[in-house]
């Protein structure tokens, strides 16, 4: 009898245990009091891993995302309200009347980030701009062949060959003596990617013969500081306690790195993430109480790139072609679900340089087959197409796309082959060569200027770079691009740029299919701005409640 | 009891033998070149080359090289991933403690679960009761894996949030990797949000290993039940019911018992079932384990991922297997007599 009982209070006890154990469980879900560290930390899902941690070697839109805003300043930065220059860590700055020496002068309590591998002993001068504009502008520089020597925007832009010299004057003023006058040299100075390095850590780096250390573990004065990265899982950053602006409202910020879209938007619903990067299901999102979705209207393309050193596309007739039988709307309605407008020239209605009076390629079969029959291919030809092969704002889904376009070539007699089975860093090495005949591809504008639609990637200075996947380059064009650099004036500057854009739309160097939005979603706790119309994602006025 | 463990150290062995034969012949039957396919090494320099020519001694006969391959995997060497040029065996390091700690969790949950249901179902048998359990344990047996996953995350992640559909912990907890096992790790890591990681850990665990333990749950319960109508049947237990004793002191005093020690031989069995149905839960729940790891180097045509892979997940079943044999030989005396090593 005894045994018999002890055998039932312990299986009543186990029992006990179990609903304890469950009950522990259950309450983990609902472990969202004050003071924990969730409610003090916001995790972003982000759609790709990123390639460095230096803005400067890059030009991926991932990559500028995870690093630029977070991790760094830079001497001048776009106010968000009307895209206007303002001052960041130069306080003011002045540029001689025939725009050839511009002088900044530095703010005198900038503080870089204290990591597990670097105590910063003084703050921000003058010899952090110097290191970090000598290291991507002399090939002499200790670091300058660290991470292979690629400073992709700033060699698109003709940085190099724009910037003579960099002077010291004092220890908080640093004079910059162009070769020529350049209206757009200071929106490439606010860009993402001129950011200021700290001259400091890299002479502790040097001294240990560490230099890669560089890009891999970041230093700067943005608002967070580097923590740890796991490759394609996570990138942690904490708060920068000292930073100059205003305190930072959250503890830390988490990149979750979702490469898959219901993956992201799954994590979105179960509370894992906060903020995810482009969200599918839209009417979802919406109809939920507790998220929202916004949206800007980027300054961004999506194209058709033509590889104008091949055969047959070294055809302008078969160029012109291919624009005038692509459906362009119905890849609207299909691929972006109507987020998106037409592109009719290479410039979104939003910039001032845009012209109406150029108004693309129609879609027209018949022209299309005239063309073609005119460039000797009446029985059609055959090419290949290489997709994207991520998502991006400006062509959420490449592939689709291609098939689409697969489908209206069809029409005209085209057989189009549809590349597709790259990952990223191949494809775009590969674009880089020139190995492709035509590529669906786009660009995100760094800044407002309508220079950064053209010299990036058109200009013969591109081409040689590999920026410019059409391999096309063309004197007058250039020229054009130049003339408008060489003064101040807007309407002379619009001018400039409708000439350009003419050359552009007779010349089909790439067609131009659509201006997209950028989507975000995130959590209605989490408040402040974050997605700016072109260039990354910025969580430095992020707070959470 | 000696002769049965070195009777299990022979059988290993030669299982060994056959499974490294096995990987080391995929090299071969794998595309590309087997001295690449072995070491992993995919962007080797004509120097680099010549020494792994020498390390795994290509030029010469196959049992050589067979030897070779066999020293390497002794000193630990795997080879690196072809996809990420890391070493395989740190990779493994860190990733199968994940799947081990899953796995094991998801093993007590369905013991927990599908065994007292058995019993309980045999004690009635033939009525409501063994019915329903049985019915559930058919159901619970054909709904496949992929499917009760995304279900799950359907359910309790989207629309009810209760759980988290995806990884092992919170990314916002940063704890340090010291064992691999994320709830010891938390315990032993110095950080003030230790407790709140811990909840946040539990409750990741719960939608993984409910969906793992499901199928060997069931197989829990029909084990349980047969062998508990099997112990009800025998001699021992008449005796004890001529005795005078109790239903209840039946059950509980003579034939749990002994039915448990039936089903303890067949827990190591279920373990291989269990590990592959966590290698496909791992993939739906972004559990970082050593299946998922597995499938993405399919994916990715690591092929000495793949060889490394299957090498390390079928050694560690087969471990287990014989724990369970030791551990059913130590229970039950008369295990350890039989001849024959598979009875």
């Amino acid at each position: 009898m005894m045994k018999s009982k002890l055998s039932r209070s312990f299986s009543q006890m186990k029992q006990f245990n179990l609903l304890g154990l469950l009950l522990l469980l259950l309450s983990g879900c609902y472990g969202e009091d004050k003071g924990s560290l969730s409610a003090n930390s916001v995790i972003y899902c982000a759609e790709g891993s990123p390639e460095s941690f230096n803005p400067q070697t890059v030009t991926s839109g991932t990559t500028i995302d995870a690093i630029s805003y977070q991790l760094y300043d830079r001497l001048i930065s776009f106010q968000t309200k009307d895209n206007e220059i303002g001052p960041s860590l130069a306080k003011s700055w002045h540029v001689t009347r025939d725009g050839k020496m511009i002088t900044f002068y530095l703010r005198k309590d900038v503080s870089f980030h204290q990591t597990d591998y670097f105590t910063p002993t003084r703050s921000l001068n003058a010899d952090d701009v110097l290191f970090s504009f000598n290291r991507l502008l002399d090939p002499g520089h200790n670091f300058h062949f660290v991470s292979g020597g690629k400073y992709p925007f700033f060699q698109s832009v003709g940085f190099s060959s724009l910037v003579d010299d960099i002077e010291k004057i004092n220890d908080y003023t640093v004079r910059f003596k162009l070769s020529r006058a350049d209206s757009s040299f200071l929106a490439n100075l606010a860009t993402d990617f001129a950011v200021i390095l700290s001259a400091e850590y890299a002479g502790q780096l040097a001294a240990e013969d560490n230099h890669q250390k560089i890009d891999l573990l970041p230093v700067g004065t943005g608002p967070y500081k580097f923590k740890e990265y796991r490759v394609g899982s996570l990138i942690r950053y904490y708060r920068h306690e000292n930073y100059w602006r205003d305190q930072v409202a959250i503890e830390q910020l988490v990149y979750d790195i979702t490469p898959s879209k219901t993956g992201r938007l799954t994590k979105l619903l179960a509370n894992e993430c906060d903020v995810i990067a482009y969200p599918v299901a839209h009417e979802k999102i919406t109809e939920h109480a507790n998220l929202t979705l916004e949206a800007v209207t980027s300054f961004n393309v999506s194209y058709l790139g033509f590889n104008t050193q091949k055969p047959p596309f070294d055809n302008k007739l078969v160029r012109q072609a291919i624009a005038y039988a692509i459906n362009k709307q119905a890849i609207i309605d299909a691929i972006y679900f109507g987020h998106a407008e037409v592109a009719k020239s290479l410039l979104p209605a939003s910039s001032w340089a845009h012209d109406r009076s150029i108004a693309g390629h129609g879609f027209s079969i018949s022209k299309a087959k005239a063309l073609l029959a005119q460039a000797g291919y009446p029985d059609g030809l055959t090419m290949d197409i290489w997709a994207l092969p991520v998502q991006r704002a400006y062509n959420p889904n490449a592939l689709t796309t291609a098939k689409l376009i697969q489908a209206d070539l069809q029409q005209i007699g085209v057989t189009v082959n549809i590349v597709s089975n790259y990952e990223w860093s191949t494809f775009s090495r590969l674009l880089a060569r020139g190995e492709h005949q035509a590529v669906l591809l786009g660009w995100s504008a760094d800044h407002p200027d309508p220079d950064n639609f053209f010299t990036p990637i058109l200009s013969c200075a591109s081409m040689n770079t590999g920026n410019n996947r059409a391999f096309w380059c063309d004197p007058t064009f250039d020229n054009f691009l130049y003339q408008s650099l060489q003064t101040t004036n807007t309407r002379e500057r619009k001018k400039h740029y409708a000439q350009a854009l003419r050359i552009l739309s007779e010349e089909v160097p790439l067609l131009p299919i659509a201006h997209s939005r950028r989507y975000q979603a995130r959590h209605k706790n989490v408040q402040g701005e974050l997605l700016h119309p072109f260039g990354g994602i910025d969580f430095s006025g992020v707070s959470k409640n | 009891m000696l002769v049965f463990i070195i009777r299990r150290l022979n059988l290993f062995f030669f299982t060994m033998l056959l499974l490294t034969l096995l990987t080391f012949s995929l090299s071969f039957l794998f595309p590309g070149d087997p001295l690449v396919n072995l070491s992993g090494q995919i962007n080797a320099t004509p120097q680099q080359l010549e020494q792994l020519k020498l390390a795994y001694r290509s030029e010469q006969d196959l049992i050589q090289q067979y030897f070779a391959y066999l020293s390497h995997l002794a000193e630990g060497d795997l080879g690196l991933s072809m996809a990420s040029q890391t070493q395989i065996t740190s990779e493994i390091i860190n990733l199968l403690p994940a799947t081990i700690e899953l796995s094991l969790i998801a093993l007590l949950l369905a013991m927990f679960v599908g065994i007292p249901l058995g019993f309980i179902a045999a004690v009635n048998h033939r009525k409501t009761a063994d019915n329903i359990i049985l019915s559930i344990a058919m159901l619970g047996y054909s709904v496949p894996v992929f499917w009760l996953g995304l279900v799950a995350i359907l359910v309790f992640s989207i629309q009810l949030g209760w759980f988290p559909s995806a990884g092992q912990l919170s990314l916002v907890y940063e704890i340090e990797h010291v064992t691999g096992i994320q709830f010891i790790d938390i315990l032993l890591s110095d950080s003030v949000y230790k407790w709140q990681a811990f909840r946040d850990a539990s409750a990741h665990i719960v939608l993984p290993a409910c969906v793992v333990a499901t199928a060997p749950a069931t197989i829990f319960i029909r084990l349980a039940r047969s062998s508990m109508l099997a112990v009800l049947e025998t001699h021992y237990i008449k005796a004890a019911r001529a005795k005078g004793l109790t239903f209840r002191q039946i059950i509980f005093r003579h034939a749990v018992r002994n039915a448990l020690l039936q089903i303890i031989r067949h827990i190591g069995l279920q373990f291989a079932n269990l590990v592959t149905i966590a290698m496909i839960t791992e993939v739906i729940f972004s559990w970082p384990g050593i299946g998922r790891w597995l499938i993405e180097s399919i994916y990715q045509r690591d092929y000495t991922g793949i060889q490394s892979g299957l090498l390390v997940l079928s050694t560690f079943i087969f471990i287990v297997h014989i724990l369970t044999d030791f551990i059913y030989a130590a229970l039950n005396p008369l295990a350890r007599e039989h001849n024959h090593g598979t009875s």
